[in-house]
């Protein structure tokens, strides 16, 4: 049986983690390889590193971490920032990493995303989503970190990325993202219904019921956090123990 | 020396890292002089079924992998594409040929009506079917990381080594003679992943 994923995300910053609140202010948080190689002794399911780094530099010293982590935890990696040519996304996996996601490139030029999955598989490609809620209090597509409207709605952009070639969705709550109060399980839900490839639900969690409310309620696949690892005394062991108390299917030790 | 193929698709870092990591020496080529020489082959994972052969075709590999590994008798492992490689054809993005050591034919994941989500990504037990050394120390059971949406059906049960369950069960791992194929990959399965890898290098079919 295939058990839930558990996924710490870590946000990257010139080659430090940090963490923010509705995608603003951000705080380091630390060395993101100590970081990793805690996750992976704790057995976190998969990891997810997200890049906000729009430096030359960064982008160098985002290599060098993903270089760093795969060269030492043999678990599947996820990364994402600033991915707009299939040159980058080679460059990125030949680096240590799984699968790639995508989030603006895809929005500004869909048809990256069936280029990606003709050339990597379908299954290497994710499509990351952020979004929040609009003035007229709909749900919208933002790009560029929360920063650019697109006047997509969430759910049908995740099924024209579904249709493209995208084999997961990572979806983001811009909103809920680093506030600690649980996810946005009606979005999560109204997309994991409709789509028929995973979704990794992202953005709110505070404690280790959240991440059961993903699955149960909200019928994601996976579930990710950041904030709760760092800023609360749960980790990865505390949640799989959790989830698999509510009877979630998780790997243990 | 084990030569892992390098086809310019996907994550080969990871699988040259943990070979490394368990004190065995690799070359990542896609020279077919080194690759027709190898000792041991390892070929790795990501990409679609099409790009991976027609790369292996350019490159003129085909025959080299056909030299060291079906007259010398090489160990060989494919890992995820390079174990649905092993088939003789494949449906993913066209109709495509593969090496065809393995009779049997790689088809999208058919798991309709179970309300499962395609690809199969994630951690899932894998039923071992067959004793075989590269399993050995790994419990029956044993968690894998799977990211995959077609699988390899052969045709000759005797090839079928593992099974894991989605909805149905599904082909874990492949092989015969000197050949072993898994559809999951150890390289990303933490301590049960190292293991098989080492249980690969020390192999003598």
């Amino acid at each position: 049986m295939l058990n839930i994923r558990l996924i710490p995300t870590i946000l990257l910053k010139d080659g430090r983690m940090v963490k923010t609140k509705q995608f603003g202010v951000y705080k380091d948080v630390g060395n993101p390889k100590t970081v990793a190689r805690i996750y992976d002794a704790q057995r976190a399911d998969e990891l997810i590193f997200l890049d906000i780094t729009a430096t030359v530099e960064g982008r160098r010293l985002l290599l060098e971490v993903i270089r760093s982590v795969a060269e030492e935890c043999f678990m599947p990696l996820t990364v994402g920032g600033g991915i707009a040519a299939t040159t980058d996304a080679r460059e990125i996996l030949r680096n240590g990493a799984d699968k790639i996601a995508i989030n603006t490139a895809a929005v500004n030029r869909p048809e990256f995303l069936d280029e990606l999955a003709e050339t990597f598989g379908r299954s290497t490609v994710v499509a990351s989503i952020d979004y929040k809620q609009n003035v007229r209090g709909d749900n919208e597509v933002f790009t560029h970190r929360g920063t650019r409207a697109t006047g997509l709605d969430p759910i049908s952009w995740a099924l024209e990325a579904e249709r493209r070639g995208a084999g997961e969705i990572f979806l983001t709550c811009i909103d809920r993202e680093g506030m600690m109060i649980g996810y946005d399980l009606e979005t999560v839900r109204s997309v994991a219904e409709i789509v028929h490839i995973p979704v990794i639900a992202h953005g709110g969690v505070g404690t280790v019921q959240d991440l059961v409310d993903g699955i149960v309620i909200g019928k994601a696949s996976a579930v990710a956090a950041a904030s709760i690892f760092h800023f609360t005394d749960q980790s990865v062991f505390k949640a799989h123990a959790h989830m698999k108390e509510k009877g979630l299917p998780v790997r243990l030790l | 020396m084990i030569v892992i193929i390098d086809y310019g698709l996907g994550n080969l870092f990871s699988v040259a890292k943990a070979f490394e990591s368990l004190g065995a020496p690799v070359t990542v080529s896609r020279d077919p002089t080194i690759v027709g020489a190898a000792e041991r082959i390892v070929l790795p994972g990501v990409g679609a079924f099409g790009n991976g052969i027609r790369f292996l075709k350019e490159r003129k590999l085909i025959p080299a992998l056909h030299e060291a590994v079906l007259k010398r008798g090489v160990p060989f492992l494919g890992i995820c594409l390079g174990m649905q490689l092993l088939a003789e054809h494949s449906t993913e993005y066209g109709e495509h040929q593969g090496f065809g050591w393995v009779f049997g034919a790689v088809i999208k994941l058919d798991i309709t009506g179970a309300g499962l989500k395609i690809p199969h990504i994630g951690w899932n037990q894998v039923i071992f079917k067959k004793e075989h050394p590269l399993f050995l120390g790994i419990k029956q059971g044993a968690d894998f990381y799977f990211v995959h949406s077609y699988e390899l059906q052969p045709t000759d049960l005797e090839d079928l080594l593992a099974v894991s369950h989605y909805g149905k069960e599904m082909t874990a791992a492949v092989g015969r003679k000197n050949i072993v194929g898994v559809q999951f990959h150890p390289e990303k399965s933490q301590d049960n992943g190292l293991k098989l890898l080492r249980n690969f290098i020390s192999w003598k079919p």
